[in-house]
């Protein structure tokens, strides 16, 4: 689903941000990685959604070969994932709804099917009723869930979340993670970064730790260490 | 299977037109909501655009006033041929026959000794010394020829003709080619040009301005929007589907000023052609410009409206291609 070979980013002159790091994750995994701030984790996740270039290496997402991908298929390829930010970027202007209908309306469905599935969407995120409501009525943990139901909208195969409890208190993070296994459950693959001990040890799926640009681990069933 | 292959193009097809619709629909959309969210930001703009566009209004009404005046004028230049009183009618009927002969003559005709003095007394109805003298003495007005031309700026083909010898020799008086109006609207014709020159160069530069000042206007909204513009891209909304929206609002700020220029002008045309009296201005002839204005006003209204389009679109488009960094 996920295959990196080889990839290294270079800004500038500076230290490579990531270095000849080479991932492969398998449809339907839940990969955690874990990585300081600096480490190289907010790299990846622009090169996955092609914000960025990277220097060298091979880049192949859900089939799609990055090295040739042209300009006008990035819109496409940015459609077919999911993706959640820890400052959750939701539109202010716009109640829950259309902030998740948003999503839909960019890639052209018709009015008629954004009714019908958004409040499905919104009941699996748990935030049925609150339509109406705007961003800055929801607390952290709601606005959080109203992006990744945003993000799952389209039905992605690949769902990344960057740091999405990072701005969150211990039990709003929970309601986060726990949405987040249940979309795994329902088949796609997620890609989550942390740092917060806590989730990656509870979670207990693959950990794969992230050091000046470098995996210096990867394990099927792992620990939070650094 | 193989029917199942055959039929899929097809509905990928439809699916595919059905989406280009929907997504024009919503970037008309989201153009005319962004358009009443930045009402305020817009205001400068839609003025500055209203007065490029009355300026254009302006020269062309102008521009149309002047012909007709110039038209005016010229249709009444006309060269008489004052006859001796013992010309023949056989000699006057040789004299209009060749006189038609030549290119630019229009028509020509006859006004006999009794019509001119018919004519002059009408004239001078008011001057009764001159109606009494007149009545006391002979006829003393010459039969003549009126010679109507078809272009009042190339005379010398009749006076070629009327000044040979033999032609001269059935004149009673020099041939008359109403010669002061012909310098009148030579100058009529050089201010109209110098006019017209103007109004292009100040049309000119009130588009340049309105341009640069819809431009900063638009980039202003996408500085202020830029978090918005970021989660599109994110979400993966075309370049066309971001820029789209900017460039429907920029057309709106054409149309409206296109509306407000007409309404000011239309309220102009309307109290001036009603204080003013007809040529008040001597050249301008303001009723005309009232007429022409109402007479045309579709074609204007689609003109402006078109010129405001063409003036935001471009623009916008402009700035929209200058900020928006769409990677």
């Amino acid at each position: 689903m996920i295959l990196l070979d080889r990839v290294t980013k270079t800004y500038g002159r500076n230290e490579p941000a990531l270095e000849r790091v080479s991932l492969h994750v398998e449809p339907k995994e839940f990969v955690i990685i874990v990585g300081q701030s600096g480490a190289g984790k907010s790299t990846l996740f622009k090169l996955l959604t092609r914000e960025e270039k990277p220097t060298s290496g091979k880049i192949i997402v859900g089939g799609m070969d990055y090295d040739k991908l042209r300009d006008k298929d990035i819109p496409l390829l940015r459609r077919k994932i999911g993706v959640v930010f820890q400052d959750f970027k939701l539109l202010p202007a716009r109640n829950v709804y259309e902030n998740v209908a948003f999503a839909l309306e960019i890639a052209g469905l018709p009015t008629t099917e954004i009714k019908h599935t958004v409040p499905k969407v919104l009941d699996v995120v748990g935030l049925k009723g609150k339509e109406k409501n705007y961003p800055r009525e929801l607390s952290g943990g709601e606005r959080q869930r109203v992006a990744i139901a945003r993000a799952i909208v389209r039905q992605p195969k690949i769902l990344i979340a960057d740091e999405p409890t990072g701005n969150l208190d211990l039990k709003h993070a929970w309601d986060v993670i726990k949405v987040l296994e249940k979309i795994n459950q329902f088949g796609t693959t997620v890609l989550l970064t942390t740092h917060n001990q806590e989730i990656v040890n509870y979670l207990k799926r693959r950990v794969v730790t992230i050091k000046d640009g470098k995996i210096i681990s990867d394990r099927a069933v792992g620990k939070y260490k650094l | 299977m193989r029917l199942k292959k055959s039929a899929q193009p097809q509905a990928n097809v439809k699916m595919k037109s059905d989406h280009k619709f929907i997504t024009l629909e919503r970037i008309f959309k989201n153009g005319f909501v962004n358009f009443g969210r930045n009402i305020w930001l817009a205001i400068a703009a839609i003025a500055m655009m209203g007065i490029t566009l009355t300026i254009l209004l302006f020269a062309v009404v102008a521009n149309a006033t002047f012909s007709h005046t110039i038209a005016d004028i010229t249709s009444h230049i006309d060269v008489s041929v004052y006859l001796k009183d013992d010309v023949s009618e056989e000699q006057r009927a040789n004299l209009i026959g060749n006189l038609k002969g030549i290119e630019n003559v229009q028509a020509v005709a006859y006004i006999s000794k009794e019509q001119a003095l018919k004519n002059y007394r009408a004239q001078n109805i008011n001057n009764k010394e001159l109606q009494a003298a007149i009545s006391e003495t002979d006829n003393p007005l010459p039969a003549s020829l009126v010679v109507s031309p078809k272009d009042p700026n190339k005379l010398e083909t009749i006076k070629e003709y009327l000044d040979k010898p033999e032609i001269t020799a059935l004149q009673s008086d020099p041939t008359s080619y109403s010669g002061d109006r012909k310098a009148a609207i030579d100058k009529i014709a050089k201010a109209t040009d110098f006019f017209r020159q103007a109004g292009i160069v100040g049309i000119i530069i009130f588009i340049v301005i309105s341009m640069l000042i819809i431009f900063n206007t638009i980039r202003m909204t996408i500085f202020n929007r830029r978090d918005e513009l970021v989660i599109m891209r994110l979400l993966g909304a075309t370049p066309g589907y971001i820029r789209g929206p900017f460039i429907v609002e920029t057309m709106l700020y054409g149309v409206v000023a296109a509306a407000i220029s007409l309404a000011i002008c239309g309220a102009l045309f309307a109290v001036a052609s009603s204080t003013l009296q007809a040529s008040a201005l001597g050249l301008l002839d303001i009723k005309y410009s009232g007429e022409y204005f109402k007479n045309n006003l579709w074609l204007i209204l689609t003109t402006q409206m078109l010129a405001g389009i063409i003036i935001g679109a471009a623009s916008s488009a402009f700035a929209a291609r200058r900020y928006l960094k769409l990677k």
